[in-house]
């Protein structure tokens, strides 16, 4: 699944820093009806983690009531120079991975 | 048009869902809410929530949670919870914060059905749960049929 994780190209040790993250999935209602009228079942990216540093550092749950193509805001302190990871996946069982370093000065 | 909205969310809910906690209905809002707090008493104010006052388009709507705490390990923000009043599955969205997030705000997009009120809740550190509420005019709802 495709994703994109923005984050400032180097952050000082201590700093609060944005994370923001775009995923791209229709995140399927479940009440809506295809061309056929037969139901579209319902599919979400319905959590995704982030870990930094050997730590969970956010946990994101989410329902249908989250927009198409989930768009996401978070912050944390930057520690040491170490991957940001995220881990999300949907209803269908579909996983998702994405590595982004932080960058200490 | 709610009931029968309710009545298809019901029917699908079922037919999708059997699995996730054998739960065959969705909670209204308010139900929600009591699950999440335990019924532990809700006081409005600490938290502050950003919405448009007029949503063009209720597919997303940017929604932005910011909760004035230093993030210590000893007074932080535990989580965030999102419930729309009028959605037919209130909780939108749950997050998990902790005094490595620095700071306590979270912004995403929601889709709501309709005008209606939003209301962000937050639990504390000492477990006490704080909420903020906005009304929100929706143009164009989310929950049309797109067929």
């Amino acid at each position: 699944m495709l994703a994109r994780a923005q984050i400032p190209p180097s952050v000082r040790r201590g700093e609060v820093f944005e994370i923001r993250v775009l995923l791209q999935h229709p995140m399927e209602t479940g009440y809506r009806f295809d061309v056929l009228g037969s139901a579209v079942p319902k599919n979400v990216i319905h959590t995704l983690t982030v870990e930094y540093a050997g730590q969970r550092i956010f946990k994101a749950e989410m329902s249908t009531g989250i927009s198409a193509n989930p768009y996401l805001s978070f912050y944390t302190r930057a520690t040491e120079s170490a991957d940001l990871l995220l881990a999300w996946s949907d209803d269908k069982g579909q996983q998702g991975r994405l590595a982004v370093p932080v960058v200490l000065v | 048009m709610t009931q029968r909205r309710e009545l298809m969310a019901g029917m699908i809910g079922a037919a999708v869902l059997p699995s996730v906690g054998a739960q065959t209905h969705e909670l209204s809002a308010q139900g929600w809410i009591d699950q999440l707090t335990q019924g532990q008493p809700v006081r409005v104010g600490r938290v502050e929530l950003t919405l448009p006052r007029l949503a063009d388009n209720g597919l997303s709507v940017p929604l932005q949670v910011r909760v004035p705490s230093p993030m210590t390990a000893q007074d932080h923000v535990r989580q965030i919870c999102l419930v729309s009043m009028r959605n037919p599955r209130p909780l939108m969205a749950r997050y998990e914060l902790g005094p490595h997030s620095g700071r306590a705000e979270v912004s995403t997009r929601v889709r709501l059905n309709g005008s209606q009120r939003v209301v962000g809740l937050v639990q504390m550190s000492d477990l006490t749960w704080w909420s903020a509420s906005a009304e929100v005019e929706v143009t164009e709802s989310a929950c049309l049929d797109a067929s």
